[in-house]
């Protein structure tokens, strides 16, 4: 079984877009992908327990994007594949990769632009309701037009990627504005700790 | 009860002695009642608690007597046992022949319910036995330790590890006990803020007020007041010292409207009538009481006089009508501002309301009205006026109060005020130099609720609305779009913490999203510019949290944070609060920049970050020590090899703050830093060079550096930024190190060739001062070279020089007389001087009220004195100038003396001159000074008093003042000047026989005749000429017996 996964390794090294893991890691990777699975794909409920469990994410929206984000082939699982070209975005991706798949993540209905509804859809659990409030959603509302206002930089009242991208790169902090969709940096440490090296001292 | 028992209560003997006593103070007496009220009532709150058997017994001497004991208890002849027992079988309490011991907090109950109303007893006799009786109860690891109390830490670490039943319940037990122990301290709090006592400064200001309304009149309260006498000791009290022993203040003369003079002493237990007092000579004649005591003057007036008590009232009615007017403008402010008053103006908020009570006013009444009824009363009422005068004095006290109240400060600042008068602030008089530049004291300019507000102030209002009321993704969109504001306007700066967005800013800090900290920090960054966000960081803990944020991972945060804290800490409070809480080590640590990191660029970052919260934190004299304890100045050192600008700006303005300590600057030297300092004056970066000139006038003070500089060139890039006269600090700093450089000959060599002197003449004009000194000081420094001087006149430098004669900076005036001083060493230069009138402004800085400048000044008279044509007529010429110089012998400084002597010495050249000091008293008072043993003033002493001689029977009377033995004594000094100065004394003294038989008795032929055999030539004729004085006596002498 080892050996077999050195070999999947390394043939993932030779073809996969991933430049982020060396062999051991992948190695590390496939074992956990087949530790966790057995030999059959990977479904969204599993994803999402890891999600949830490894990387604290909540959302069921965001989770949802999350996933099909990975599942490049829109088959509704996730292969070996999409699980390690997709991790190496999520834990070690580069800020131009991270807005790629940020962007992905946040165009609910992927035509390539964030629009206002999508954004009201992501930020509608993001404010504590007013009781008080006439319209509760008013604050929503309000956030969606600041964003807007903030990174649209081209006034089409919606977000199209080099908004986007224009955006984050003047202000880091605005790659997750729509909710958490990578790890954080604890979440991340420890799951490479775990996942990625532990393995390898055994290895 | 263990602080409460070690601290509020007053032990009759020395604390610590063991066997003290409790006093029978009312203190005590409440404390013993709420003790007792404690544990009686302990049972039913805590029955568990109660039962709790004691690690040790309480034992006592009771007066408690078998009788007195009921059922469940044993009785025996001698022994008394309680019937319970704890679990290894001991009864929970035992009487043994009068000795009590008690093991539960259920058996203190009952022994103070069976002692009755002898029950206050009972516990004053425990608590006189066991001094800290929870040392008894809970085992010795409880004792009460005066400095810091962790015992409840302790407590709950072991009962996290063991969380036993038992350990729970002690920990309970310990936690009611520690409730308690606030609970007494509280009180005895309350007890102690009772008895104000009366103080010297009350006193005057009250008889102060009672003067103002005092007059014939008969609508003042009374006639006259006024003190007994008018000599106020310097403890501001009047009365006799052995009267203060008594507790007196001072005595009043109060003539009322209704009956006869009376006296009144005032003490600072309180005001009472004495005995009465001598009309003439104003003495009281009977100290003691007649009367009740009253707690100040005002009350016993009162009860003393109707007509005072009538009038008074009256005043009082339009007194507080008016205070009512300004209180009402504070609280307004206040409550407009923080929704409740604070407690920090409690006084006036009452009279406030109080008044407001009175009045019937409304509270909603605006400003405006406030102020038009404010002018309307003023105008019609004719009473007003004639009170208008009689309370000037006090409406512009008022007026300061209000202004006073304005500025005080909002939550949390209370606690600070009253901590800055603690010791431990004695660094806050430490500070260095560049304190004083700061805004300790800003005007709180809040906005008021009902103006205009910016647009911005709602905007930032809805989005710390989000800030509170979000997630994380809600919280980062209200952070980043925060940030679009323009935060650098003190607008938005202000509305932030006035919407509350501080307090939340600061609480995200000490959330666990690194991205929420990031967001947060970037925008306290932006605004910590301003000095009064500073202060509510501050106030608002948030440095704490931001120090403990120094220790993440993520250097972005450290970055932010360390520089964050940089802003903050320009003022005392934040940078001891930093130290406080360990942040210099952790900012310290943050200078390390390893080698071989991935990314660099980041290390650079974080340590040039870190460097800038130093260089704010070593404004504080302890922060220096700490920083140079944490290792950072090899740190420094190591960072001051950088190529990056700035990184080096941080790093060097650091060291130069610091190089006010001595321990620095041989740090700075010996880590071999000078050399790095030298290169990068040579930078394009004027503030760097700045921050490098200051480090080298600060280190140059040692004459190694200064040798330093020299040898790594420096000398040639200090002087090239002398044309540099736009930027005024650069310039300021390039000068100070030039003239501390200048202090060794052979940089002075060096300046010459560059033609330093030249330039540093030409910037004596249109200069600010900081320039002005510095510049002087280096003039000074080279004119001691003669060539130089010569250099200055011809560069035209001696008019300016004498021109900032007439200057008011004391330390321009101490440089300005130096540089005087040595021009004047050259007869030509004298002559420019004298012309300009040079010496008569150097005369009149010997009245200058600053001793330093008084030498300097002496010293500079003395080569004018020496070098003018005429010297003996120009002294004349100014008026009482000679008495001057005379009467500055009564000095206390060591310096003005020697200077005065030397100066003295000079005048008493002139034969007329030296005939009016003496009139003027120079012998006794050169005389008295001859026992110092300050090897400076001795030199000029003895030159002085060699001089003196010379006049009338000068001689003798210093024989007679007793010079002489004194001066036998300086010949055994190590200074071989001393020496000489004085064998030449001895000389001249040993004309009178008189003075030959003290020297000989002191055994002054001996030493002489050793300095007979010294090299200089003037040292050896004075001392042989004073020996064959002496010989000539004894022959004489000799002579006379055989004739």
């Amino acid at each position: 079984m080892s050996k077999k996964n050195q070999k999947l390794a390394e043939d993932m090294l030779r073809t996969s877009s991933q430049k982020h893991f060396n062999k051991t890691e992948l190695e590390c990777l496939i074992h956990f992908y087949q530790n966790l699975m057995g030999h059959v794909k990977m479904d969204r409920n599993q994803f999402r327990d890891i999600l949830h469990q490894r990387f604290n994410m909540t959302e069921d929206l965001l989770m949802d994007r999350v996933f099909r984000a990975f599942d490049k082939d829109s088959d509704s699982f996730i292969s070996l594949i999409e699980w390690v070209e997709g991790l190496s975005i999520f834990l070690r991706g580069t800020q131009e990769e991270k807005i790629e798949y940020a962007f992905t993540v946040y165009d609910l209905n992927g035509d390539g632009y964030i629009s206002r509804e999508e954004m009201f859809q992501m930020l509608k659990t993001s404010l504590v309701k007013q009781p008080t409030e006439e319209d509760p959603d008013e604050g929503i509302k309000d956030l969606v037009e600041i964003t807007l206002k903030k990174m649209d930089h081209d006034h089409d009242s919606r977000l199209s990627k080099t908004d986007f991208r224009d955006s984050v790169i003047i202000e880091p902090l605005l790659l997750e504005a729509f909710g958490p969709c990578l790890p954080d940096e604890k979440c991340a440490c420890a799951f490479e700790n775990q996942v990625l090296v532990v393995k390898k001292h055994r290895g | 009860m263990g602080a409460s028992l070690a601290r509020a209560v007053q032990w009759t003997s020395v604390a610590g002695s063991g066997s003290g006593k409790l006093e029978l103070s009312p203190m005590n007496e409440k404390l013993l009642n709420d003790i007792i009220q404690f544990i009686e009532s302990f049972g039913g709150k805590h029955p568990e608690e109660s039962k709790y058997v004691f690690k040790e017994a309480l034992s006592w001497n009771t007066t408690l007597t078998a009788s007195a004991f009921g059922s469940g208890y044993d009785i025996g002849a001698s022994q008394i046992k309680s019937q319970d027992k704890d679990p290894n079988g001991v009864p929970l309490l035992e009487l043994d022949e009068g000795t009590l011991k008690v093991r539960t907090l259920d058996q203190a109950a009952n022994v103070i319910k069976m002692s009755k109303e002898k029950c206050t007893n009972e516990v004053r006799l425990c608590l006189e036995a066991n001094r800290d009786p929870l040392v008894k109860i809970l085992g010795a690891a409880y004792a009460t330790v005066d400095t810091e109390d962790s015992t409840l830490i302790r407590m709950v670490e072991k009962n996290k590890s063991e969380s036993s039943e038992e350990s729970s319940l002690l920990l309970r037990f310990l936690l009611i006990m520690q409730q308690f122990d606030m609970r007494l301290l509280n009180s005895c709090m309350q007890e102690i803020s009772k008895q104000v006592r009366l103080s010297p400064s009350t006193v005057n200001a009250d008889v102060a007020l009672l003067q103002s309304f005092a007059g014939e009149s008969p609508n003042t309260p009374l006639k006259n007041i006024k003190f007994t006498s008018p000599h106020v000791f310097s403890n501001e009290c009047r009365a006799l010292p052995w009267r203060q022993v008594h507790g007196d203040i001072c005595y009043v003369i109060i003539d009322p409207h209704d009956g006869e003079k009376f006296c009144v002493t005032a003490s600072t237990y309180g005001c009472f009538v004495n005995g009465g007092f001598n009309e003439d000579t104003l003495e009281v004649l009977d100290f003691e009481k007649r009367g009740e005591v009253y707690k100040d003057l005002v009350t016993l007036l009162r009860s003393k006089s109707n007509r005072f008590a009538e009038n008074i009232s009256k005043k009082v009615i339009t007194l507080q009508f008016y205070v009512r007017i300004i209180t009402c403008f504070i609280f307004q402010e206040f409550s407009s501002h923080h929704g409740t008053p604070r407690e920090t103006d409690k006084d006036t908020i009452i009279t406030s309301e109080l008044s407001m009570e009175n009045e019937k006013e409304d509270e909603s009444a605006t400003e405006k009205q406030l102020k038009n009824q404010k002018d309307k009363t003023l105008k019609p009422s004719l009473k007003w006026k004639s009170l208008e005068d009689s309370r000037k004095n006090e409406k512009e006290e008022s007026k300061k109060k209000k202004k006073k109240s304005t500025t005080s400060p909002p939550a949390g600042r209370r606690a600070s005020y009253y901590g800055r008068k603690t010791p431990q602030d004695e660094d806050d008089f430490s500070e260095s130099s560049d304190d004083s530049e700061e805004e300790e004291e800003v005007q709180d300019r809040r906005q008021d609720a009902g103006s205009d507000l910016p647009s911005e102030y709602w905007q930032i209002q809805k989005l710390v609305k989000y800030l509170k009321g979000g997630n994380q993704t809600a919280t980062i969109i209200a952070l980043c779009s925060m940030r679009d504001f323009n935060l650098a306007q003190e607008t938005c700066q202000l509305a932030i913490r006035d919407v509350g967005g501080l307090e939340v800013l600061i609480n995200l800090l000490d959330t666990d999203e690194n991205k929420c900290k990031i967001g947060s920090l970037k925008i306290l960054k932006e605004i910590s510019r301003n000095v009064q966000i500073r202060r509510a960081i501050a106030d608002l803990g948030g440095l704490q949290t931001m120090v403990k944020i120094l220790q993440s991972q993520n250097k972005d945060l450290k970055c932010l944070a360390a520089e964050t804290i940089a802003n903050v800490a320009k003022f005392r409070r934040a940078r001891r609060t930093v130290r406080q809480h360990g942040g210099i080590k952790k900012l310290v640590a943050l200078l390390e920049c390893p080698a071989n990191s991935c990314d660099a660029g980041k290390d650079v970052e974080v340590a040039r970050s870190g460097a800038l919260a130093l260089w704010s934190c070593s404004k504080s004299t302890k922060n220096k020590h700490a920083i140079r304890r944490a290792g950072a100045i090899p740190m420094l050192a190591k960072l001051l090899k950088s190529q990056h600008e700035e990184m080096l700006i941080p790093v060097v303005g650091t060291l130069q703050e610091c190089a006010s300590e001595p321990s620095y600057r041989l740090a700075i030297r010996t880590e071999g830093m000078i050399e790095d300092l030298v290169t990068n004056l040579k930078s394009s970066n004027s503030e760097l060079q700045m921050h490098c000139a200051a480090a080298i006038f600060k280190c140059a003070e040692d004459k190694a550096t200064r040798d330093l500089v020299r040898q790594y060139g420096g000398l040639d890039p200090l002087v090239a930024l002398l044309p540099q006269s736009d930027n005024k600090e650069l310039l300021a700093a390039a000068t100070g190190a030039i003239w501390k450089c200048a202090i060794s000959p052979q940089n002075v060599e060096r300046f010459q060739e560059l033609k330093a002197i030249e330039q540093l003449v030409g910037l004596l004009n249109d200069q600010p001062e900081d320039v002005l000194v510095n510049v002087v000081g280096a003039l000074g420094e080279c004119a001691q070279e003669p060539a130089n001087r010569l250099i200055i006149r011809k560069a035209g430098g001696i008019p300016s020089l004498v021109h900032l004669l007439t200057g008011t900076n004391q330390a321009l005036l101490v440089n300005v007389t130096k540089a005087v001083g040595a021009c004047a060493t050259e007869p030509e230069n004298m002559s420019i001087i004298d012309k300009l009138d040079g010496v008569r402004l150097l005369w009149s800085l010997l009245k200058n009220q600053n001793p330093e400048v008084q030498a300097s000044a002496a010293w500079a008279v003395c080569p004018c004195i020496e070098n003018a044509r005429d010297a003996g007529e120009m002294v004349r010429s100014f008026v009482g100038g000679l008495e001057l110089i005379v009467s500055l012998l009564k000095s206390t400084d060591l310096e003005v003396l020697a200077s005065v002597c030397s100066a003295i010495a000079n005048i008493a050249k002139d034969e007329e001159n030296l005939a009016v000091i003496t009139d003027h008293g120079v012998v006794p008072m050169l005389a008295r000074l001859a026992a110092t043993n300050n090897d400076k003033l001795r030199r000029h002493l003895a030159e002085a008093i060699a001089r003196c001689c010379t006049w009338g029977n000068n001689r003798v009377s210093f024989g007679r003042e007793g010079a002489v033995a004194p001066l036998v004594g300086y010949l055994r000094s190590e200074d071989k000047q001393v020496h000489r100065s004085t064998a030449q004394a001895l000389y001249q003294l040993s004309r009178d026989p008189d003075n030959c038989i003290t020297m000989h008795e002191n055994g002054v032929v001996k030493m002489l005749l050793n300095m007979v055999g010294s090299s200089d030539n003037a040292l050896q004729e004075a001392a042989a000429g004073c020996i064959g004085n002496i010989r000539r006596l004894a022959l004489a002498n000799e002579k006379a017996k055989y004739a």
